[in-house]
């Protein structure tokens, strides 16, 4: 409904008095501030601001004042109701945040209630270990290659330099695969040619039967030796093992290569010492160990791998001229790096597959 | 091979105050793995001297006897003045030499030894028994030194009563069976430390007898596995001869028995020159000796008592009666010398082929201390300084006198150079030598070296029949040198191309399960013939011809058998709600037949690699789970969930998703192979092709494997996954999408999937997606019936879908799943 044609109301003229503006913001700031809560501040706003509020009739009445007089009026009911609605803002805010903290506060939780929802799943450490070294490797340009774990026994010794009768073979306790079709314990079965891996080393032969040379591989890889399980043997254990075949290779890249695997896993201060050695495959050939500062019984030096150049009848098995390559080869067992890496002291553990193991190590060995 | 260090120093002038840790340095250094080294002299710290017994005066009034003595113990308490030491022992009267530990030593076990006031007397030391020593468990008395040792008053008394000795065990790489000898190790010894050597090996000795009878009738028929037979008899020898104290001592030391001096003689000169030697009785050989292969299935019984059947590759000694001595590998019964009887030996050094020996001691499992050498490799020059070193032994202490003949079968084989570029061991090791250095370092391993230029004329020594090539003798230069000295230096790789999608396949397939909450295990690959029957499985698998265990001979077709043992071995052990995954190889039987026989002289052909490749048996990788008890844990914010069939399946669904494969080329399907729950398994296809299966294992097997009911499993051949392309990149509209849900009513039977294909089929192009949310079975729809209910997106890549568009969809898609299984709209 609209006042604009009321008939002129003399008795109205006094709201336009300054005392009784005066009168009206002081009263509705009183009011807000009474307010408790947002809805009674709302509530109260109708009183104050809205069309039958004080401000309000007192701006009708304006039209009704002689022209010299209605603009000193007008701004006079203006900034009064200014002034009213500032408060009625400020007011309206501040109430607003309080309900708001007050809804924080109470809808607070005790967030140190356990939440472990979901049994936790994790990756065995001998996995992650071995990802980690061929992520090195790959860094370094190399590729990973791989080959299956019953292997041809060519392969496994023959290729390697390793013939049927050489005392090495004896150092190596192979599990044999039985002839197909031969019954069991016939003892002839050995005959099969083939083996379960005792090395990552017939990858080597598999690898330069393959590829030209240049070859830089890492593999990695899961081998076997007669050996009961015990605290530190195991029938199954990984090896990780590199070779690298190109022209102008010598040992001094394999120490450099060495010990900057060496810095990769056991920090900055780590480097390799070498032994002389004795591997079919490799000649010269070494053992090394690596100084290990942050070993779990102090720094010290610890066994770490085989390696050596690789020999010529090797590379001749597998199609190389060794007067033009050469090359250089090594390998180390995982399960003991991350023996003595990790401060562990029996092997069943890697086999065992009890949960609490593997969960200690979660998504990646550190 | 043990030995005692004073054996050694016999050959090579090595440091009087040589410790163990530094001969140890020096071994390894050589690449001579060190087991041990025993000081025998540390395990008694501090001084241990020779004293000699002045007074004893017996105390009275104690419960036990109780001595007070004076001890002669010359200069060794730095005053000369005799010491007094209180001793509760009585096995020794005033004269007697003892042993006597003074204040401050240490005994074995950390027993310090003081001065102090006992039995109201000073005591200072104390005299010992041989088990305070830690010599031997006699504890009877103190021990009383033998009076014509030698012995002196202040002496250090280790040498007297067994602790003299530093004994050190080694490992020889099967290489280098020149070290298995004192007169190796001392060569490698005196190279370590500079200093000089005597070659017991190169000793003159009488060459044998080219006239008149021989030692012995002896005819070599085989002369590839026997190339030189030597032969000398002693005569007339004292039968009960005990062998020297000084041998005995050292035999004892390496660890090998004393048998009676003939015997102890053989052994000792092979320890000393690493020649292997047999002694016949010669009084039990009947006629001449014939050195030949076996005949195939000849028997002949070992000195270790076993009967023995020969193959036609082993080489024998034989005499009229047949086989008397299975040759290189151990001597025969019948002829063996016979302690306290023999009198006559006839004394053989011979020299036979090291591969005939290999397979002769592998052949038998007979790895004797001779065949050990012989495999590795014995120098053919010795035999006449062996039989010559023997005899003198024979002779001296067992009275025996030496036959005049000496045999000496020799059929030497041609000596072979090696022609080296001295250069070659730059090449190899990346760092200078100049051709001096390498004819120098050569020429101290015992090579013979002419040069010309850089070229070396080399001629290995006798005792070096591993030397053949130029790395061989590459090794020797930077071994000798000092491999200490190669410098470090990274090579710089050609770019690679990293993992390959296979590599990663595997990886992310791992981290996958991880997430999921499945815990990687590694058991095993060897398996039981039972364990397969009991889960179902064909029992068809590759078999280890020496398992470890004659119970699990198998190599796993299937992870489930290590995953399901693993899983009981958790629980077991009161882990709970576990979750288990592995990815790892499967052995499959193949009958392509042995492989081909590859050369390794040349490359094999491409065609013969390729065949050798095809005969190993296909090794393809599975990813397998196991799960029993709470996929969710029940826990302060409500109730928690058991693992069942369906997750399984999902995590078949999640494993292919993360190797790559697109949900749309994923399809499950009814199955219920063993060891599954015939109604609850699923299929899962690939791009059509069965990869494996997934859900809930057969009641019964649970029962028999005593693992949880409802425990659910999955297996995939991961390998059998196909890689797709590249992933095309999807459409994305942002026109809005219209949502209808429709419930149909179904037969029970009728498969959900199916269901799902048919609204997608009839919905057309304008279908985003379709996601079933709920299952009613009940009265409402009736018995036999089941009401699927599904959320269906339209949405147009070009528009905003009009509402008859949508319904127009829903309609025909309806309409294609009430065509294909008589769907009913719900309340319809």
């Amino acid at each position: 409904m609209s006042y604009r044609n009321d008939p002129y109301d003399p008795k109205q003229v006094s709201l336009l008095d300054q005392t009784a503006l005066d009168d009206a913001v002081a009263r509705a700031q009183k009011a807000f501030a009474a307010a408790s809560d947002v809805d009674a501040l709302v509530a109260s706003r109708h009183q104050h601001l809205g069309d039958r509020s004080p401000v309000s009739l007192a701006r009708r009445e304006i039209g009704a004042l002689p022209p010299q007089a209605k603009s000193d009026a007008g701004k006079r009911v203006n900034d009064a109701r200014a002034t009213i609605q500032g408060s009625y803002d400020a007011r309206l805010l501040q109430l607003e945040q309080d309900r708001a903290s007050r809804v924080l506060a109470e809808e607070a939780v005790d967030v140190t209630l356990p939440g472990e929802r979901h049994p936790r799943g994790a990756r065995h450490p001998l996995t992650t270990l071995m990802e980690r070294i061929a992520d090195l490797f790959v860094g370094m340009g190399y590729e990973v290659a791989e080959g299956p774990e019953l292997e041809l026994e060519w392969a496994n010794f023959d290729a390697l330099n390793i013939p049927p009768d050489h005392p090495a073979r004896g150092l190596m306790d192979t599990f044999w695969v039985a002839t197909p079709g031969t019954a069991a314990g016939d003892q002839v079965g050995t005959g099969s040619g083939l083996v379960l891996r005792t090395h990552t080393s017939p990858v080597q032969a598999r690898t330069m039967l393959e590829r030209e040379p240049p070859i830089y591989v890492i593999v990695p890889g899961r081998v076997y030796r007669t050996d009961e399980l015990d605290a530190t043997h195991s029938p199954v254990f990984h090896q990780v093992e590199g070779l690298v075949v190109d022209k102008g290779i010598t040992m001094a890249h394999l120490r450099g290569t060495l010990d900057h695997f060496a810095r990769a896993m056991f920090g900055p201060r780590a480097r390799t010492r070498w032994r002389p050695h004795y591997f079919p495959f490799t000649e010269p050939s070494a053992e090394f160990d690596v100084w290990f500062e942050a070993h779990r019984d102090g720094p010290r030096w610890v066994e770490w791998g085989g390696c050596g150049v690789v020999d010529p009848n090797v590379l001749r098995a597998c199609g190389i001229d060794p007067d033009v390559y050469t090359g250089f080869a090594f390998g180390m067992g995982i399960d003991r790096t991350l023996m003595f890496r990790n401060g562990l002291s029996d092997m069943r553990e890697f086999i065992e597959g009890d949960v609490r193991f593997t969960r200690a190590f979660g998504m990646e060995v550190q | 091979m043990r030995v005692a260090v004073s054996w050694l120093r016999e050959h090579v002038a090595l440091p009087p105050e040589l410790t163990a840790q530094r001969l140890d340095d020096a071994l390894t250094n050589l690449g001579i793995e060190v087991e041990s080294i025993v000081d025998q002299g540390a395990s008694v710290q501090g001084t241990l001297a020779v004293g000699r017994v002045l007074t004893i005066e017996e105390l009275t009034g104690f419960r036990k006897p109780i001595r007070f003595c004076t001890v002669d113990v010359g200069k060794a308490n730095g005053t000369g003045k005799p010491q007094e030491i209180v001793c509760g022992a009585t096995n020794f009267v005033e004269g007697d030499l003892v042993a006597v530990i003074l204040p401050g030593g240490v005994l074995p076990g950390g027993f310090t030894i003081g001065a102090r006031k006992t039995y109201g007397h000073n005591s200072n030391g104390m005299i010992c028994s041989a088990r305070e020593l830690g010599v031997s468990d006699d504890h009877a008395g103190i021990m009383v030194l033998d009076p014509l040792s030698g012995a002196t008053p202040g002496q250090d008394a280790r040498p007297y009563v067994g602790l003299g000795e530093m004994v050190l065990e080694v490992e020889i790489t099967p290489d280098r069976g020149y070290q298995m000898s004192v007169r190796g190790l001392a060569r490698e010894l005196a190279y370590a430390f500079g200093v000089p050597f005597t070659d017991p090996g190169t000793a003159t000795a009488p060459k044998g007898s080219t006239r008149g009878k021989p030692a012995w009738p002896v005819t070599v028929v085989d002369q590839v596995g026997c190339d030189r037979f030597a032969a000398r008899l002693v005569t007339g020898l004292d039968p009960h001869a005990p062998s020297p104290q000084w041998m005995q001592r050292r035999l004892l030391a390496a660890g090998v028995r004393t048998l009676g001096l003939a015997i102890d003689v053989t052994n000792y000169v092979m320890l000393e020159l690493g020649q292997p030697m047999h002694a016949f009785d010669a009084n039990r050989i009947s006629g001449a000796l014939v050195v030949r292969r076996a005949a195939q299935g000849e028997r002949l019984t070992t000195l270790d008592g076993v009967a023995r059947v020969l193959s036609a590759e082993d080489m024998v000694i034989c005499d009229d009666t047949g086989p008397i001595s299975l040759a290189a590998v151990m001597g025969g019964q019948i002829s063996e010398v016979v302690p306290g009887t023999t009198t006559d030996v006839l004394l053989e050094a011979a020299h036979w082929d090291p591969t005939m020996v290999s397979r002769t001691a592998r052949r038998h499992n007979l790895f004797s201390e001779a065949a050990k050498r012989w495999e590795r490799g014995v120098d053919r020059e010795l035999a006449l300084v062996a039989i010559d070193r023997a005899v003198q032994i024979l002779v001296e202490h067992g009275g025996g006198t030496a036959g005049r003949q000496i045999l000496d079968l020799n059929y030497p084989p041609q000596t072979a150079t090696i022609t080296m570029n001295s250069e070659e061991a730059s090449r190899l090791v990346g760092m200078p030598y100049p051709t001096s250095r390498v004819a120098e370092l050569l020429v101290e391993v015992g090579c013979e070296v002419t040069a010309q230029g850089s070229i070396l004329t080399v001629t290995p020594p006798s005792w070096r029949p591993d030397l053949v090539r130029p790395a061989d003798l590459v090794e020797e230069v930077v071994r000798l040198d000092g491999y200490d000295k190669v410098p470090s230096t990274l090579p710089v790789a050609p770019p690679g191309a990293g993992l390959t999608a296979t590599q990663r396949r595997r990886r992310t397939v791992g981290r996958a399960l991880a997430e999921l909450g499945y815990v990687e295990v590694l058991p095993t690959p060897f398996i039981s013939t039972d364990a397969l029957r009991r889960l179902g499985l064909p029992t068809a698998a590759l078999r280890l011809a020496n398992p470890l265990s004659e119970e699990e001979p198998l190599m796993r077709t299937s992870l489930l058998p290590g995953l399901l043992a693993t899983l009981r071995r958790n629980l077991g052990r009161g882990n709970r709600d576990v979750a288990l995954f592995e990815l790892g190889l499967v052995f499959l039987p193949t009958t392509d037949g042995p492989p081909p026989v590859l050369d390794v002289a040349r490359r094999p052909t491409d065609e013969e690699w390729e065949r050798a490749k095809a005969a190993v048996p296909s090794q393809p990788t599975h990813v397998a789970t196991v799960a029993a008890g709470e996929l969710a844990h029940s826990g302060w914010w409500g109730a928690g969930r058991q693992v069942d069939w369906a997750d399984t399946i999902q995590v078949a669904r999640d494993v292919l998703a993360s190797a790559g494969v697109r949900p749309s080329s994923v399809r499950v399907s009814a199955a219920g192979p063993m060891p599954w729950h015939p109604g609850r398994c699923a299929a899962v296809l690939t791009d059509g092709a069965v990869i494996g299966h997934a859900g809930e294992l057969h009641p019964a097997v649970c029962a028999d494997l005593e693992v949880p009911k409802r425990t659910c499993a999955l297996e995939l051949d991961l390998s059998a996954v196909p890689f797709p392309g590249p992933t095309p990149a999807p459409a994305l509209s942002t026109f809005p999408a219209a949502l209808i849900d429709v419930a149909l009513v179904v037969a029970s039977q009728v498969p959900a999937a199916e269901v799902e294909q048919s609204l997608v089929d009839g919905a057309g192009s304008l279908l985003e997606s379709v996601r079933l949310f709920d299952v009613y079975t009940g009265s409402q729809v009736g018995a036999g019936k089941k009401s699927l209910a599904y959320k269906l997106t339209f949405r147009a890549a070009d528009r905003t879908l009009t509402a008859e568009e949508a319904v127009a969809a829903r309609d025909s898609a309806v309409a294609v799943a009430a065509q294909r299984f008589q769907a009913t709209l719900r309340g319809a």
